[in-house]
């Protein structure tokens, strides 16, 4: 058996990222998702004769601002060049991409991984692209039908360099390279609809030798295809090695059923794309003022707001990582606590990734639609710091406000759950109580000092779980200790 | 620079085209005489040259980020050898 | 009688607006001369039936005094410029059934100016040529060769040519990429303008080298030129290399009289230049000098690798523009059960030998070993072309040189050698890499008969200088505009 252990698997990622803008790169036409065939697409898109490109200046900005959130050079000029090969979904005959001179050049990004440390990725370059149109191949069996709604929307394309050393690196490398995306607004990171994919590049290599030659995985849809993928290639390279083969340079389709990756059977000659800057645009020139502009009005990315959550409001690293993994849960966190600074940080991050993520999960609902807001969930915690209901209560208090979107105030009233907490109220309570189990009392009296438990659970019932526990407490044990 | 037989073939599979067998040595000698006549441009010293793509210095225009245009899915398809329920149909891709 | 058939555009435009003639009467003459001469092959379609009616509307409007510019003037537009609802071939097989739904930026202007379609005209498959003769409909013929043998207009826009100086025109447009505009007016005596590049949109032209493309007039005279420059040129959003300047009044400039420097290129002037075209550049300096020009020979050293450098760039751009012909969405397709096949067999056939030529040249250039070689290398070359050029005009406000190496050749001899056809553009295509405005204006015959013109070119956004500089050779040279 091989081991495996003398290996090592170095990977590259390729993400291509949708940008979310209204119109395409090049074209006025929509970019929206799911249309009629055909319905969003303009002249320029179905490349017709005479056809020119314009570009889109939000599409730049959103590059800039992706650019600027991994931390990457942003090149002050920057060139189209035309991407030159033949397929029915690629009406010009060529792709209009940037191959020389493209809009952002180094950065990095920093992965958290499961023992705790942290790693710094590099990336390469991000460049702006058209994305292609659609083939669809099971409408008619001989023929394939062609849709260009998608041909010309923007993409950028960022490149990783090889730094990747496994599976779960691959994978935390996408999850915070999405989360940067839509922390900062420039794609939305679905993966799924197929607005953000990824291009697998792996090789393997005895840990000290040099690099091996390297496979292209395309077709990995999803985090976890990643971590599949990586894990099938690595095994499968190893083992041609071992048994004396070599790796081919090539293409290969990972397969989510099987969790395997093959070859791609039509594999022609390698492209030759010909590349050569596009004589229809002029130079992309970005001036400092924009580039600092975009900088002043860029949202805190993920990691810097889970060094404040950790430093300023002394949130665990665990529960920080959590509530930045989604620009909304920070937001509605936010809300909270700028509200009312009074309130208790720690209390607010418990109460969203214990009780409202819970029933959030169990609703299959996202937090941006929670039936409870921010303001609420605030004043809710309010009414628990000032005692007008205890913890407990306050959970159920919760539950109610998730199911009717009511707010708790009213519901306090009409439950009638304010906490007692008049002394006198209390007394008498207990007294009642002590009074009707007056056997019960002398057993406490004689030892059994476990009915305490006892008295405290009838003074709940009695007052339907308002009695401010701790006054119960107190009152009880000075009546039972006479 | 010959363009060779071999090598006309594959720029005509490139480029998508097809050459007859009786062609290829017409476009073969052609475009061997047309290369050798470009060559010329090595006697020019281009060191430290920044090459230019378009004579004009115009910087790249900016458009609005706004939806006008698309939604003229009949004008798209008019001039379709094959078209059906508003796809553009081709033969059968394999990927 | 009003002699129609000889009038040129301000003549005509005088006319319509005294009412001495109508718009309709003028364009069923025309759509009639059109029928007469086909011989000439100068138009691939005529726009018959639409024309008379926009003549009517027209006429309605000269009636009630609200005209505009060129109101009611029939012209040929050029078959490579998009035109909504009427066939757009580019001379090619590829495009024979081709119906734009969208019209040009720069036709548009005409017809909001008030001229009519005539018709679309014969050029050279998809503009790539100097003779007509790749045409998929067949060559344009100059209307000079009268009863001897056929000689060519020139090209690619030959059939424009044709039609202005065989008078079944008044006035056309044409497209100038490599001299395509210049030269085939050399060639039938009427005057031709290539703009500076950006000056008209190319939006809705279908493309052949994007860096080097311009659409312009071709006209019987200077005046007309400036007339048709006045509406065509303009700034369009959506061409990317559309250029944003103010407005310009070219044809009332012109009667502002300019005391130009002329610059004669010294490389241009070689002993294997043709004894009769330095005869008549030198009448040329002379009308110059006789109208207080100050003339100076100025040095272009880099005059003898524009045209390899323009085959290189136009080829490879042409390679990349003309891969959108490929079957699926317009045009000609091949049928086929495979895709592969589908493309070549619809490439192979929609286009002729040159068209295929140059794509593979083009090809070739760009294709991985071979860029840094000639692509690269040859828009560096073009960068020393431009700053020969930039460094003359430090001295000179115009230059002057013949616009082709000879008079109009006869049909078949040259089409067997695609280098020898090439060699005809060898003082049109360094403009064109530069992206300058320039304009051929007719000097004189030829000892065969046959027309002779000679290039005024300017700095970039001077057409002023350029139309000025031309006034003064029409002027001078009396050009005998009647053929025979």
């Amino acid at each position: 058996m091989q081991n495996l252990k003398d290996w090592e698997t170095v990977i590259g990622l390729e993400i291509h990222a949708q940008i979310i803008s209204k119109s395409k790169l090049f074209s006025g036409a929509s970019t929206n998702f799911g249309s009629e065939p055909n319905t969003q697409v303009s002249l320029v898109d179905a490349a017709m004769p005479g056809m020119l490109p314009v570009i889109n200046k939000d599409c730049v900005k959103q590059a800039i601002k992706t650019g600027l959130g991994l931390n990457g050079q942003i090149n002050k000029r920057s060139v189209f060049d035309r991407k030159n090969y033949f397929y029915p979904d690629l009406p010009q005959g060529y792709q209009i991409s940037q191959f020389t001179q493209p809009i952002v050049g180094k950065g990095s990004i920093e992965i958290d991984l499961k023992d705790g440390s942290s790693k710094k990725i590099g990336i390469t370059r991000l460049h702006l692209e058209q994305d292609a149109g659609k083939s669809v191949h099971d409408l008619e069996p001989n023929k394939t039908y062609i849709d260009l709604n998608r041909s010309g929307i923007a993409l950028m394309e960022i490149v990783s360099e090889p730094d990747i050393r496994s599976a779960e690196e691959a994978q935390e490398y996408v999850k915070k390279l999405r989360s940067i995306l839509r922390y900062i607004g420039t794609c939305d990171g679905n993966m799924e609809e197929g607005s953000l994919r990824c291009d697998v590049n792996i090789s393997v290599r005895k840990k000290g030798e040099e690099l091996g030659t390297r496979s292209e995985i395309k077709n990995v849809n999803s985090i976890k295809s990643i971590g599949q993928a990586v894990d099938y290639e690595f095994k499968r390279q190893i083992e041609i090695i071992n048994s004396g083969g070599k790796i081919d340079q090539e293409t290969r389709l990972f397969d989510e059923k099987k969790g395997e990756t093959r070859s791609m059977r039509t594999k022609e000659e390698a492209h030759d794309y010909r590349y050569f800057p596009d004589p229809d645009l002029p130079p992309l020139e970005i001036k400092d003022d924009w580039i600092n502009q975009i900088k002043k009005n860029l949202p805190e990315l993920p990691d810097v707001k889970k060094e404040k959550l950790i430093k300023e409001h002394k949130i665990s690293s665990y529960e920080a990582a959590i509530l930045v993994s989604d620009k909304n849960n920070v937001e509605f966190f936010d809300k909270i606590i700028n509200e009312n600074k009074k309130r208790n940080p720690k209390n607010i991050a418990n109460w969203i990734i214990g009780d409202l993520f819970s029933l959030l999960n169990k609703n299959n609902l996202e937090i941006k639609n929670s039936p409870v807001k921010a303001e609420d969930l605030g004043e809710l915690i309010d009414l628990i710091e000032d005692s007008t209901i205890s913890g407990k209560i306050a959970k159920n208090v919760f539950e109610e406000m998730f199911k009717t979107k009511k707010k708790a105030k009213d519901i306090i009233e009409k439950k009638g759950l304010k906490q007692i907490t008049n002394i006198d109220e209390i007394e008498t309570i207990i007294n009642k109580v002590l009074n009707n189990n007056k056997d019960k009392v002398e057993e406490y009296k004689s030892g059994k000092e476990k009915l305490f438990g006892y008295f405290i659970g009838q003074v709940m019932q009695e007052t339907e779980g308002t009695a401010n526990p701790g006054i119960v407490n107190e009152i009880l044990k000075k009546k039972l200790a006479n | 620079m010959d363009i060779d037989k071999k090598l006309v073939k594959k720029i005509a599979t490139l480029s998508k085209m097809k050459i007859e067998e009786n062609e290829v040595e017409k476009f073969s000698n052609e475009l061997s005489k047309i290369i050798n006549w470009v060559e010329k441009l090595n006697e020019v010293d281009t060191k430290n040259i920044t090459p230019i793509t378009n004579p004009s210095d115009i910087k790249i225009p900016f458009r609005k980020d706004k939806i006008n245009d698309g939604k003229i899915k009949d004008k798209i398809l008019k001039n379709a050898p094959e078209k059906k329920a508003g796809y553009f149909v081709v033969p059968k891709v394999v990927e | 009688m009003t002699d129609l058939k000889n009038i040129n555009l301000e003549e005509c435009l005088e006319l319509l607006k005294r009412k001495k003639i109508s718009s309709k009467e003028l364009v069923s003459f025309y759509l009639k001369e059109a029928e007469l001469n086909k011989e000439l092959n100068a138009y691939i379609s005529l726009n018959s039936e639409n024309a008379i009616k926009s003549a009517e509307e027209s006429d309605k409007r000269i009636a009630s005094n609200t005209t505009r510019p060129l109101e009611g003037v029939p012209l040929a537009i050029k078959d490579l410029f998009c035109t909504k609802d009427v066939l757009t071939t580019a001379a090619s097989k590829m495009l024979n059934n081709f119906i734009p739904t969208y019209e040009s930026t720069v036709t548009q202007k005409l017809w909001d100016a008030g001229a009519i379609l005539l018709g679309k005209t014969n050029l050279d498959e998809f503009a790539m040529g100097s003779s007509n003769e790749t045409s998929f409909y067949g060559p344009s013929i100059n209307p000079w060769s009268k009863d001897r043998k056929k000689y060519v207009p020139g090209g690619s826009s030959g059939g424009s040519a044709s039609a202005v100086s065989g008078n079944i025109a008044i006035a056309a447009t044409g497209t100038d990429t490599g001299g395509s505009i210049r030269q085939p007016a050399s060639y039938c005596g009427i005057v031709g303008l290539k703009p500076t590049y950006g000056r008209c949109s190319r939006w809705g032209i279908v493309s052949f080298a994007s860096s080097l493309d311009q659409a312009g007039p071709m006209t019987k005279t200077v005046n007309d030129a400036a007339l048709m420059l006045d509406v065509m040129a303009g700034y369009d959003e959506k061409d990317s290399t559309s250029a944003n300047l103010e407005k310009i009044n070219f044809y009332k400039n012109l009667k502002k009289n300019k005391k130009l420097r002329i610059g004669i290129p010294k490389q241009y002037k070689n002993d294997q230049l043709n004894k009769e075209i330095i005869k008549f550049w030198e009448l040329g300096i002379d009308f110059f000098k006789k109208n207080n020009c100050e003339v100076i020979e100025i040095d272009l050293p880099h005059t003898e690798y524009a045209l390899a450098t323009y085959y290189i760039i136009s080829s490879a751009e042409a390679s990349s523009n003309l891969a959108r012909y490929d079957g699926i969405r317009y045009g000609l397709r091949k049928v086929s059960e495979d895709i592969n096949n589908l493309y070549e067999q619809t490439r192979s056939d929609g286009f002729g030998d040159e068209v295929k030529r140059r794509i593979m040249v083009g090809t070739y250039v760009l294709s991985a070993g071979y860029y840094d070689a000639y692509y690269l290398k040859a828009q560096k070359v073009r960068s020393k072309i431009i700053n020969d050029f930039n460094q003359a005009f430090k001295k000179v406000d115009v230059i002057f040189t013949p616009t082709a190496p000879s008079d109009a050749f006869e049909q078949g001899s040259k089409i067997d050698d695609p280098i020898q056809m090439y060699l005809n553009d060898v003082f049109t295509v360094p403009v064109s890499l530069a992206g300058l405005p320039a304009i051929s204006v007719p000097i004189g015959l030829s000892s065969n008969n046959l027309p002779l013109g000679f290039q005024i070119i300017g700095k970039r956004f001077d057409e002023d200088s350029v139309l000025s500089a031309a006034k003064i050779i029409e002027e001078n040279a009396n050009f005998k505009k009647e053929i025979g």
